[in-house]
């Protein structure tokens, strides 16, 4: 049955924020691009699931999580060492994309227990509310605004910021913000 | 803001609120992150399997 317009291009808008966030799950941006692939397959596969009018990225968002975590509950290796993928195969991208500033910050979010640092990008990046997110993650409100609270305080304490103090990557970040189009 | 000393009480030093400078500052660093990629738009090959898993469409070329 063909895709109806709305619902195609409701898929298509959504596919660059669902880009950015596979990326920051599994930290590889080709695996992260087979994971947005496979949402897709699963998506279309599954559109009269999809009620016209509910919100079209939550609902590939929450395939493209669960896809994410069965895939690592198979790869028992992967899931034990997942945290420790993540944070070397980081540690590589600011030179992919240009934007070294951006390592320390990086190398921080890599710290991060897994379930924390999803809850900070739903929240603080894709912007979903917190009912939203916790709608994604399949966990209570109250479990998403803990684990945003307590990411971005992990964040502030390896990145040794405090109120009213510079904080060096800020900087360049301003600098980079300003001078890009 | 009436249960702020009840809340600080329960809040050890760990989950402590931060300030809201601290929470931009954070916030747009993560947000310059994410859009890094999001500004990179749709790459051809998702575009392309739409297409292929759209069956209404059959052109290979818009």
């Amino acid at each position: 049955m063909p895709i109806d317009d709305a619902v195609r291009q409701q898929i298509l808008d959504t596919i660059p924020s669902l880009r950015a966030f596979a990326i920051s799950l599994c930290g590889n941006v080709d695996r992260a691009d087979d994971l947005v692939q496979e949402t897709m397959v699963r998506a279309i596969a599954n559109i009269d699931s999809f009620q016209p009018g509910t919100n079209m990225s939550a609902w590939l968002f929450t395939i493209l999580r669960n896809h994410f975590r069965s895939e690592y509950r198979k790869r028992r290796r992967e899931v034990e060492d997942a945290d420790g993928h993540y944070a070397d195969s980081l540690k590589s991208q600011p030179e992919q994309h240009g934007h070294i500033e951006f390592g320390e910050f990086r190398e921080a979010l890599a710290q991060l227990p897994s379930d924390q640092r999803e809850a900070l990008i739903l929240v603080g990046a894709s912007g979903f509310s917190y009912e939203e997110a916790a709608h994604i993650c399949d966990c209570a409100v109250g479990t998403i605004k803990s684990r945003v609270n307590r990411a971005r305080n992990r964040l502030a304490e390896i990145l040794h910021v405090r109120d009213g103090e510079d904080f060096g990557p800020d900087e360049q970040t301003r600098a980079v913000l300003a001078g890009s189009k | 803001m009436d249960s702020g000393a009840a809340r600080t009480r329960k809040n050890d030093v760990k989950t402590a609120k931060l300030g809201r400078e601290v929470q931009a500052r954070l916030g747009q660093q993560l947000r310059a992150i994410y859009d890094d990629v999001v500004n990179q738009g749709v790459p051809d090959r998702f575009a392309d399997l739409l297409k292929q898993l759209d069956n209404k469409d059959n052109k290979d070329r818009s």
